[in-house]
């Protein structure tokens, strides 16, 4: 019952800001806001309420209620949380407030818009919310594709100049995706009620006997959608284009919540109904999980607007966390699960501040920009801090979980693994020299403007990086709640870690290595 | 002397007097009944509350017959067959009252009293109606000046749409040929009267009329000459007959082919699928826009559940000699349908290019031909057709009564660019018609993924996965320009003078306010008009 009341509680919201009435033009822009914060805060309230319930040691579904829905296509209503879901469903109610906070001060190109932008940002929660709960296919399809209405409103009507291509370039894109993803779904109901009762819970599908070719192509149809979503090389080239025109809010929940449903959805649905299909297309993925690492990197680091730029370096942060959930070792799928929360940590904190940046300085190109530190020291601060997390320098959060990505992958395969590690290099590159040609040196003619963070703004931000250090020392709390979880994965695929090789050998029992 | 012995006498057969149910066809009778009242009140009733009595009088009616096709709904026969099915023929055979024909009833006629109401709508232009005050007059004559001075007003419209409404329903549970015939016309001829009442661009609309009848008319004849075929082959106009000679292959291949393929042209034509689509744009343009909505709902309705009774009851037998044509037309309609939608500037002509994709992806469902296997509850094609048509009239409806109220000086202002940056003038009346198009273009949350999703499932069953696939792929496309218009609205400046949104009088508002209610409740809880559909089960023969 709480999990429902969890992500019921963003889509309440959103409905009293529709019909809250509109105020006069100064006085009354306040009052959204403020009910926005207060609604994301009682969210993230309600869901630590569910960690505390939650218990960690146990791989299976927690907090589960289930109820038919629509009994003609075996569809429940059914949620329930896992240690992944649990992390990911943390990582929204944690990102909300802090976006809710930092979207203050948005230059609206419509003032009167004020309401609207609040109470689609809600809907996106609550919705991205009920699709990491969610424990059957129809109601995540469902929500998954609900997530574009909003999103495709907040790029079109809150955005910059070019926003209304951005918006309908990334909802035709997805799309796509999602309605490849539909024909699947289709499949899925029709095989399942060749035997029997027709069911789309996932505990129901788990063993469903489908035969090799209807698996592959049903997989293929899943896998579409969320290579879209996530984005995986060469089906994302929506996301720089949306990441530019939308304001930093909107980024946040584009690239840091619902781009995560991609990932989340490979790991919960793609690998635990189609395993032997995962495993056969395994190459290819990680082959283009590779690319992405590079590709990603590579053209972040030619890019002159830091928005594409942060865009692309999510696309090679999304190629390690694809590279790790088709690498199949427990090692990597857990380093992959706490990089998707960490990279929404990261990437929330890079898009927050660039968008300060942005806005006081009226332009997104970073040759506008140079020797901000000597003005807005604490600014550029949290860039660097924000930046090096991004680069998953030791210390901060996002470096375990890429070790424990590549860790994972050694085991599997050398060649990908040595390749992605390039990223790394690659990553140094494209943060520092972004930060040095911003931030230091003489400041820039036009910069003059950029005027240090204010207090709305650092309380906006600390949250997050006082989460991306917490975790980069100790990260262990999360991986007891994630690892579990994973390992039930894993076991379903049918694979078993490889025993770690020693030149001297020892007496390893073969369960034993899980964390890092 | 009695009756019998003078039969005897005269070695007469007897002849029995026709056993007619009329419980069971009561709800075809009310309607009938109080379109021929009509008939009569606009010969007695006094001209200045004329139209306002029609009005009730065929809203009334409506409602009476709907309330009545509930009570036939609950009290049909159960039919046990290989396939669950329920009710039975009647009239001596013309009629066949099962599950999917009064479903169909029930749709078709909510979506009359809906678009009874639009009809009825005189708040718009003045305190009159959207249809021309004298039909008779020449276009920019002094005589049509004399009717406007004159305020004059054309209520026969209520029962023309009664006899056209009857049609329909009659076309929906017709069983034999002949009395399926007699139903296409009697909807036809009033609709094409009606298409050419508009009271603004009478020009375009009587254009759109004489198409409309002579296009019809040459659909209505390939039709009967395939009835003609289809007795000779079978000896028969009832489709259970015709439905034992096609499975007994009893005469000559080509005499049966010929008979499949000229009915499909006919009832082809009437759905709007390609390549018999090209009075649709035409049509739907020039009509009243209240007319528009009525065809597109209700005709689309009838015809596609006559489709469904003559191709799987009486041709079900040669099912694999036209599964592959209609496979083609269903791929060609839902494709041109898509494609030529994205460069209309018209929001009429928009709606009614997606009308044909909508044609297609039902057609979709219909080769599926997935009947379903006894006791298992999977959505067949017959049901997710009939649920595809229920959301596809209501968002239809809903969206045409919203073209009526956005306005210029020169009456609706259908042409799109007119239509930028309407949500910020109008941020309910522009929200309730992206609804409307995000229905269409199947996104989840509304009543057209459902309805989607049906269809796609009856043709996986039917074994055509690669259809769907081609299907979804159609939907993204077709999506596009949905999308265009809902960033046309909320996305891009206004231009100039905006158009004015009119406030028309409760009965639009209460029209839109149903569809928006019921194209997103059908989304969220499909369950119960799912369940129903699924309950009516197979046609009975």
């Amino acid at each position: 019952m709480i999990l429902s009341i969890l992500a019921a509680t963003p889509i309440v919201g959103a409905l009293v800001l529709a019909v809250l009435p509109r105020g006069s033009a100064t006085g009354g822009q306040m009052r959204p806001k403020v009910v926005a914060l207060a609604v994301s805060l009682a969210t993230l309230v309600l869901s630590l309420a569910v960690l505390a319930q939650y218990e960690p040691g146990d791989g299976g579904y927690q907090m589960t209620e289930q109820h038919t829905w629509i009994a003609a296509f075996g569809a429940h209503y059914a949620v329930g949380v896992n240690g992944i879901a649990i992390t990911l469903v943390l990582l929204t109610t944690i990102l909300v407030p802090i976006v809710v906070l930092a979207s203050f001060d948005d230059r609206l190109p419509d003032p009167k818009g004020t309401h609207a932008y609040f109470a689609w940002m809600l809907a996106v929660e609550g919705l991205a919310l009920g699709a990491f709960m969610s424990m059957d296919v129809f109601l995540f399809y469902v929500l998954f594709e609900a997530t574009l209405i909003p999103l495709y409103f907040l790029i079109g009507s809150f955005g910059g100049p070019r926003r209304s291509y951005a918006a309908v370039k990334f909802l035709i894109y997805n799309l796509v995706g999602g309605l490849l993803m539909l024909a699947a779904i289709v499949g899925l109901y029709v095989v399942s009620s060749r035997q029997g009762d027709a069911s789309y819970l996932l505990s129901d599908l788990k063993n469903l006997d489908m035969g090799q070719t209807t698996e592959r192509l049903l997989f293929l149809g899943f896998m579409a959608a969320f290579a879209i979503k996530a984005p995986l090389w060469p089906l994302h080239t929506w996301l720089p284009d949306a990441a530019k025109e939308s304001t930093p809010g909107t980024s946040v929940l584009m690239v840091s919540v619902v781009d995560k449903i991609g990932t989340f959805g490979m790991i919960t649905w793609c690998l635990n109904l189609f395993p032997e299909a995962a495993d056969w297309a395994s190459p290819v993925i990680i082959a283009l999980a590779v690319v992405s690492i590079v590709y990603g990197a590579l053209l972040a680091i030619g890019q002159d607007d830091i928005r594409r730029l942060i865009a692309f370096t999510s696309v090679s942060h999304f190629g390690f966390i694809i590279l790790g959930i088709f690498a199949f070792t427990s090692t990597s799928m857990a380093g992959s699960t706490l990089y998707m929360f960490n990279h929404g940590l990261s990437t929330a904190a890079l898009f927050l501040v660039t968008g300060i940046m942005v806005s006081r300085r009226g332009s997104a190109r970073i040759s506008d920009f140079g020797g901000v530190q000597r003005i807005a020291p604490i600014m550029s601060g949290v860039l660097l801090l924000a930046g090096l997390s991004s680069l998953s320098l030791p210390g901060l959060a996002p470096f375990v979980s890429e070790f424990l990505v590549l860790a994972g992958t050694f085991t599997v395969s050398i060649p990908a693994a040595a390749v992605a590690t390039l990223g790394i290099v690659l990553a140094a590159l494209y943060i520092l020299i972004m930060y040095q040609r911003t931030m230091t040196g003489p400041l820039a003619p036009g910069a003059e403007g950029v005027t240090e963070l204010r207090p709305r703004e650092i309380a906006a931000l600390t949250p997050a990086i006082m989460l991306i250090i917490g975790l980069g020392f100790f990260p262990q709390p999360v991986l007891t709640a994630i690892n579990p979880a994973v390992d039930a994965v894993v076991t379903h695929l049918g694979k078993t870690d490889p025993t770690p090789r020693t030149p001297t050998p020892i007496d390893v029992p073969s369960e034993q290595e899980g964390g890092h | 002397m009695s009756i019998s012995t003078l039969a005897a006498a005269t070695d007469l057969p007897p002849i029995p007097a026709a056993d007619i149910e009329y419980s069971l066809i009561a709800p075809l009778l009310i309607v009938v009944g109080a379109a021929i009242v009509g008939v009569l009140v606009e010969a007695f009733w006094p001209r200045s509350s004329r139209f306002a009595a029609q009005a009730v009088l065929a809203c009334g009616a409506i409602v009476a017959a709907l309330a009545d096709t509930v009570w036939v709904y609950t009290d049909l026969d159960r039919v046990e067959a290989s396939l669950t099915a329920r009710g039975q023929v009647a009239a001596e055979g013309a009629l066949s009252i099962d599950g999917p024909g009064v479903f169909g009833w029930g749709i078709l006629l909510v979506f009359g009293l809906l678009s009874m109401l639009l009809f009825a709508e005189r708040r718009l232009e003045g305190g009159l109606s959207a249809f021309t005050g004298r039909a008779a007059d020449a276009p920019g004559s002094p005589a049509e000046a004399d009717a406007v001075q004159r305020r004059l007003e054309h209520s026969e419209i209520f029962p023309l749409a009664l006899f056209a409404l009857v049609g329909m329903m009659l076309f929906a549970t017709a069983n034999d040929l002949l009395t399926m015939f007699v139903a296409l016309e009697v909807l036809s001829l009033p609709l094409y009267i009606l298409c050419g009442l508009a009271r603004r661009r009478r020009l375009l609309s009587q254009e759109a009329a004489l198409k409309y009848f002579l296009l019809g008319a040459f659909s209505s004849v390939f039709f009967l000459y395939g009835i003609a075929l289809a007795y000779g082959y079978s000896g028969s106009f009832e489709l259970s007959a015709i439905d034992t000679a096609v499975t007994n292959r009893t005469d000559s291949e080509t005499l049966l082919l010929a008979s499949i393929a000229l009915m499909a042209v006919g009832l082809l034509f009437k759905i709007g699928a390609a390549p018999f689509h090209t009075w649709t744009p035409d049509v739907y343009q020039g009509a009243p826009t209240p007319v528009t909505a009525f065809m597109a709902a209700g005709t689309k309705a009838a015809a596609f559940l006559a489709l469904l009774r003559v191709f799987y009851v009486g041709f079900g037998g040669a099912q694999w000699d036209w599964r592959p044509t209609i496979v083609a037309i269903a791929i060609v309609t839902m494709f041109l349908g898509a494609v030529v939608s994205i460069s209309q500037t018209d929001v009429k002509r928009m709606l009614a290019y997606s009308s044909i994709a909508h044609a297609g992806f039902l057609l979709v469902g219909f080769v599926g031909v997935y009947a379903g296997v006894a006791g298992s509850d999977r959505v067949t094609s017959v049901s997710s057709i009939l649920f595809y048509l229920a959301v596809y009239g209501l968002s239809s409806i809903g969206a045409f009564a919203i073209v009526t109220l956005v306005r210029d000086s020169g009456g609706e202002t259908t042409h799109l660019s007119k239509w930028a940056g309407l949500g910020r003038t109008s941020p309910l009346l522009a929200g309730s018609f992206a609804v409307f198009m995000l229905s269409f273009a199947g996104i989840p949350l509304t009543g057209g993924f459902i309805g989607k999703w049906g269809v796609f499932s009856a043709a996986y069953s039917g074994g055509f996965w690669w259809l769907v696939v081609i299907g979804v792929l159609i939907s993204a496309l077709a999506a596009y320009f949905y999308v265009r218009v809902i960033v046309l609205m909320f996305f891009t400046d206004p231009v100039g003078d905006g158009p004015t949104v009119a406030v028309p009088s409760p009965l639009t508002t209460v029209v839109i306010v149903v569809a928006v209610v019921g194209t997103v409740a059908l989304g969220i809880i499909p369950g119960p008009v799912l369940d129903l559909a699924q309950h009516a089960g197979a046609f009975v023969r």
